[in-house]
């Protein structure tokens, strides 16, 4: 089967500092793959790459089997395919819940109002916020804020999804709300990359670990394999870190 | 309340920031005492003035107060034109200023600087005058584009500026989604832009006011130039300068109240 993503020696440097090296990766259809690694080793870098946020300096990404890192190609048809959910959420701070989810579907694919808005109260039921519809985001707990974000994201109806430390910027009593809508999607077999130490949804959820270190991915294995007997010294070092 | 979720932050930040262009008068908020306290006393006793004086000397002041009406009308009409015909140029300055096109860039930023280094009597006169000599244009609408042109540089900054104050990950999250740039702009950027402008730009507009008195060199009929026409004919110099003074006194200071009054319903909505 093709990959839904494929990373094949992605390197990027920011001037001098080296984020990326030679990283390789591919993605399965339904798989879900979590991303650990210490701060600044490259796990978000590579994530923002995938939907092109980021230009890589060297290497080259599929997505669906389209080459993103061909500059002519069609990005924008590229990342209506792949949804992104930050570390800080960034709802728009001047519409509403459903605006927030509509926007994009009604922006970029052309839906009518009525059926965007229907389909994105399906999706506030789907995270749990059918009361929120008109709530503006400031009006919303961090928890909440990220569910509408996962929601806005899934509007667009990805087969991808990338999630960059969605819960770092969350109380801890707001994480289990967020890593419950992501595991309700991991179950309904959304291809997820995901950047977390939330090693309760890895064993849960992830297909594969991925650890990184200094912008190379050091190894990738099972959850099982990779937390309870991982190959590397460097890994075992960073796991008794966070364990 | 440990709330220390990021759109949060962003949005406060994006509330506090401010934009000092200080050229118009005090804008009184509520909550600034001792400015609104300020801003009552001159605004009621210079129209309290405005009252007793013509009740207590009909001539001139009486004079003087029908004498006027039109010229403060056309005042407005000029102010009113040029900020909006302002915006839109600024808009258009302040994208072009953002522009990673080299081009466009290098385009706005000449404008900018330029005019920004021009007086706006000279510019008034050089469109008047000089551009006369090429195109016929009604005094009223040499007057209306070149404040509009000399504005427009601020308008500029003042929108560049607060594009520049919307988050990164603003962009970034309607570009993730699929959107264009010019999409993301329009339903993102700019509306949240809107809302961090609104006081600098009302800042703009009672500078406007106020410079628009420049135009009776033009031989526009505004306020200040009936002024002129009454006490040229009276010779009641003292008095009519006296009644314009206040009437433009109460113009500015009716119109940074009222700015004061948007920011704070601006302030309010969508909480």
């Amino acid at each position: 089967m093709e990959s839904r993503v494929k990373i094949e020696y992605a390197s990027k440097n920011f001037g001098s500092v080296v984020a990326l090296k030679n990283a390789s990766l591919s993605v399965q259809p339904g798989e879900v793959v979590l991303i650990i690694g210490p701060s600044g080793s490259g796990k978000s870098t590579l994530l923002r790459c995938v939907n092109r946020l980021e230009h890589l300096s060297s290497g080259e990404i599929w997505v669906n089997g389209r080459r993103i890192t061909d500059p002519h190609g069609d990005i924008r048809g590229i990342r209506e395919e792949v949804g992104m959910v930050f570390q800080n959420f960034h709802l728009f701070p001047h519409l509403d819940a459903i605006s927030n989810i509509t926007l994009a579907p009604r922006t970029v694919k052309k839906v009518p109002k009525d059926e965007a808005e229907e389909r994105g109260r399906a999706l506030l039921k789907r995270v749990g916020l059918s009361d929120k519809e008109f709530s503006y985001p400031d009006q919303l707990s961090g928890g909440q804020q990220q569910r509408v974000a996962i929601a806005r994201a899934l509007a667009m109806d990805p087969q991808i999804m990338l999630f960059d430390e969605p819960t770092s910027a969350l109380d801890p009593e707001m994480i289990k709300e967020v890593l419950d809508v992501m595991l309700d999607l991991a179950r309904d077999g959304m291809t997820m990359l995901v950047v977390s130490h939330e090693m309760g949804f890895a064993r849960a959820a992830a297909d594969t670990v991925v650890f990184m270190d200094q912008g190379e991915i050091i190894e990738k294995g099972s959850p099982a394999g990779i937390f309870d007997s991982p190959r590397e010294e460097r890994t075992r070092k960073f796991l008794k870190h966070i364990l | 309340m440990a709330e220390v979720d990021g759109d949060r932050r962003y949005r406060d930040a994006v509330r506090e920031t401010r934009i000092a262009v200080t050229d118009g008068t005090l804008i009184p908020d509520r909550d600034e005492k001792a400015i609104f306290s300020a801003w009552r006393i001159s605004f009621f006793g210079a129209i309290a003035l405005l009252v007793i004086l013509p009740v207590f000397s009909p001539r001139p002041y009486l004079d003087i107060i029908r004498f006027i009406p039109d010229g403060v009308f056309r005042t407005l009409q000029v102010t009113v034109l040029s900020i909006m015909l302002a915006l839109v140029i600024g808009l258009i300055a302040g994208l072009g200023r953002i522009s990673r096109v080299t081009v466009i860039n290098r385009i706005a930023t000449i404008y900018v600087e330029v005019i920004r280094g021009i007086p706006l009597l000279v510019q008034l006169f050089y469109i008047y005058y000089a551009l006369g000599a090429l195109v016929q244009l009604p005094r009223l609408t040499s007057a209306v584009i070149a404040m509009s042109v000399c504005y427009g540089a601020y308008m500029g900054e003042i929108f560049r500026a607060g594009i520049l104050s919307i988050p990164k990950g603003q962009m970034e999250a309607a570009l993730a989604l699929g959107m264009s740039r010019s999409q993301a702009l329009r339903k993102v950027i700019l509306p949240q832009t809107l809302r961090v402008i609104l006081p600098p730009v009302g800042n703009e507009f009672i500078a406007l006011l106020k410079d628009s008195s420049l135009v009776s060199v033009i031989a526009v009929s505004d306020l200040l130039r009936r002024g002129r026409e009454y006490a040229a004919t009276t010779f009641r110099y003292f008095e009519t300068f006296t009644v314009i003074a206040l009437v433009y006194l109460i113009l500015t200071l009716f119109f940074s109240r009222l700015v004061a009054y948007m920011e704070d319903r601006m302030a309010r909505r969508g909480k």
